[in-house]
């Protein structure tokens, strides 16, 4: 992961390395438009300021990404998805159930079978230190057919967009002129701030712990969520007999939580987890993450587009902020190549226009679903629990009704871009 | 429904007071929402088409990085460069020519920003011919509806398409639908144009530009319209060739 080009240090004003498209942020998103950019021929330069082989430590770290069934598609596409060290856990089945800890999980609980719409998995748990394998070997393959330049760690200096093209002055190299930044740097974007795009967004005042645990019993490759009234517990099958969890309290009992020792610990995520899956250990490590929804007024400025968490954040429930990030991916790619392929300005007005186009309805309408979600089940009252349950009944009994929120859930939509099809572009 | 027509027809056949109006547009052609907005919205239909079918003829796959390397193009009336310089991204030799001069000042400008290599040269296309010169593929796009000597013209542009070479020309149809939407409607209701830029009367009709072309030795091969959706305001092509169509024609033999 180092550049290719790289500068003879006594060079005063070297020349300027020239690409279509600069990516800056080289996550799970940031890499893959990078690599589906490369792939389809448009000329790359992905930047981040750490080298991303720091994030490929050997040793379980308890983190894992749910990838939904369009994500996979895409992840296949751009050739990442045959370089996952070891095969990912399907999940075939998702049971939701609301609850409260005296009582158990209510009987009454929305069950989503993959079996009723194919039997294609709802989507994959991917450990997030084998997607970041998979990701680097393929920009790694990339990267040695000459088709994406890798520069990083890089420390950016200056970031300067005209209507003309775009630069990055980074320290000891040459810069990079571009038609095209993808500011792919995070939910604290700098490139965001810099173009003063504006952002709407509000605390849960709730944080995830995340984590992993192992259990007596198998999973069968069935996810549960269950609503408590501090917040979303789920679990979340992986590999063999083990889950991921992401657990979400208010700030204070989290804060509590993340101090508890070890048996402790042990003994309040087993009364979360139920006893469906037997005895239940916890993995070393806990990791707590601050819940909000955030929201850009606009997706785009001079010479720059903001995808994945750049531009929006949401809330964990739905599994949804990575597979938001990829479908941005699968949108920006798709409009960049159309252009770059009839050597045409990839940045102009229109180009990113129809970027924000598609993607600002879908991103907000699952903010509100997650959030409206939240607010529903985080309200611990008699009479709306009732109507939760009497309502997820109902759901549960409406054949065509669910199967259409689960074709949703899996990510699928009327028209979509070729790369959530599985279509290399 | 525009009718763009930002190229000029050089030499001995264009005409002066067109020369010059278009020279005075140039500079600001490359801005999208300039005057030639709508020649920058219908850009993208032109320009895939021309590569489709030129990668069809030389069995290309567009999907590769410069796609069209070692083909020679040559931009007749190509104004700031709006053909030239996308042709030459995708691997092509460009060679772009116009009767103004400001209009190829304005393209060597923009080129040398974009860092993109075209031959841009104030010139006639009967000049070129005169020198011999030949391409793989010529361009006349949005040029014959102001031409003065089509005939003339025509005789010139088939002199520099190499034997088994590709010529791609898009006009105007003179038909009541372009004279109301190409014209009045373009020029005096949306003011997508400036008032004047088409005479109505030297619009082309399919079949007359087919006789001529085959009279020059070019033979066409395929025709399609151009159209613009009125709700997206994207450019599409379609089989109604009333208002704005692009033909291919190519030159068999030697």
């Amino acid at each position: 992961m180092s550049t290719p080009h790289p500068a003879p240090l006594s060079a005063p004003h070297p020349a300027p390395l020239r690409a279509d498209v600069a990516v800056v942020g080289l996550g799970p998103v940031g890499a893959a438009l990078a690599i589906a950019l490369a792939q389809a021929g448009v000329s790359v330069v992905g930047l981040d300021r750490a080298d991303p082989r720091v994030f490929e430590d050997p040793g379980f770290d308890g983190r894992a990404y749910a990838v939904a069934l369009t994500s996979q598609k895409l992840l296949a596409a751009i050739g990442v998805w045959r370089h996952l060290p070891a095969p990912p856990q399907a999940m075939v089945e998702i049971r939701t159930t609301d609850g409260d800890l005296a009582r158990g999980p209510s009987p009454l609980f929305l069950h989503f079978d993959a079996a009723e719409v194919g039997g294609t998995p709802f989507g994959w748990m991917v450990e997030a230190r084998h997607l970041r394998l998979a990701l680097n070997a393929r920009m790694a393959e990339l990267a040695a057919e000459g088709a994406l330049r890798l520069v990083a760690p890089a420390a950016i200096t200056r970031v300067e967009r005209t209507a003309a093209a775009a630069t990055v002055e980074r320290a000891g190299g040459p810069p990079i002129r571009a038609a095209l930044i993808a500011a792919c740097d995070g939910r604290d974007s700098p490139l965001r701030k810099q173009a003063g795009i504006a952002e709407t967004g509000w605390d849960y005042g709730v944080d995830a712990i995340v984590g992993a645990l192992a259990h007596e019993l198998p999973h069968r490759g069935t996810a549960q969520e269950r609503f408590l009234p501090g917040g979303v517990f789920a679990l979340l099958p992986l590999a063999g007999n083990h889950s991921a969890y992401v657990w979400c309290e208010r700030r204070s009992v989290a804060a509590t939580l993340m101090g508890l020792s070890d048996t402790a610990y042990a003994r309040e995520l087993a009364r979360r987890a139920g006893d469906h899956l037997g005895a239940i250990t916890p993995l070393p490590g806990r990791w707590r993450y601050p819940l909000g929804a955030t929201h850009v007024h606009r997706y785009t400025d001079t010479r720059l587009a903001l995808v994945g968490d750049a531009a929006h954040r949401l809330h964990p429930l739905a599994g949804q902020a990575l597979n938001l990030g990829w479908r941005d991916v699968a949108s920006l790619a798709e409009a960049v190549v159309g252009r770059v392929r009839l050597g045409l300005d990839c940045a102009d007005a229109e180009t990113l226009a129809a970027y924000q186009r598609a993607r600002r309805a879908e991103n907000l309408a699952m903010i509100a679903f997650t959030d409206a979600m939240h607010r529903l089940f985080s309200n611990a009252s008699p009479p709306l629990r009732l109507v939760r349950r009497l309502g997820l009944a109902a759901f549960n009994a409406v054949g065509p009704l669910r199967r259409g929120a689960m074709r949703a859930a899996m990510g699928e939509r009327a028209r979509l871009p070729a790369l959530l099809a599985g279509r290399p572009l | 429904m525009a009718s763009i027509n930002p190229a000029d027809h050089p030499g001995a056949t264009a005409d002066r007071e067109e020369v010059a109006r278009f020279a005075r547009l140039a500079e600001r052609w490359w801005d999208p929402d300039g005057p030639m907005r709508p020649l920058h919205r219908m850009n993208p239909l032109r320009i895939g088409w021309i590569r489709d079918h030129v990668a069809r003829r030389h069995g290309l796959d567009v999907a590769r990085p410069k796609p069209l390397a070692g083909l020679s193009v040559l931009d007749i009336g190509c104004g700031a460069g709006l053909a030239s310089e996308p042709l030459a991204r995708l691997g092509a030799g460009v060679t772009g020519i116009d009767a103004a001069g400001e209009a190829i000042e304005a393209a060597r400008a923009q080129a040398a920003e974009a860092g993109v290599g075209v031959t841009y040269r104030t010139a006639a296309p009967e000049t070129l011919a005169a020198e011999g010169a030949s391409f793989d593929v010529v361009l006349a796009l949005e040029v014959v509806e102001h031409v003065a000597d089509r005939p003339a013209f025509l005789a010139a542009v088939a002199a520099l398409v190499r034997p088994g070479g590709l010529a791609f020309l898009s006009t105007l149809n003179r038909t009541p639908r372009s004279l109301l939407l190409a014209k009045v409607g373009a020029e005096y209701v949306l003011r997508w144009l400036p008032p004047g830029t088409h005479d109505w009367r030297r619009f082309v009709r399919p079949s007359e530009l087919g006789a001529e072309l085959r009279a020059a030795g070019l033979t066409v091969r395929d025709i399609a319209g151009m159209a613009m959706d009125p709700l997206s305001g994207r450019w599409r092509t379609s089989r109604d060739v009333s208002v704005n169509y692009i033909v291919m024609a190519d030159r068999v033999g030697g």
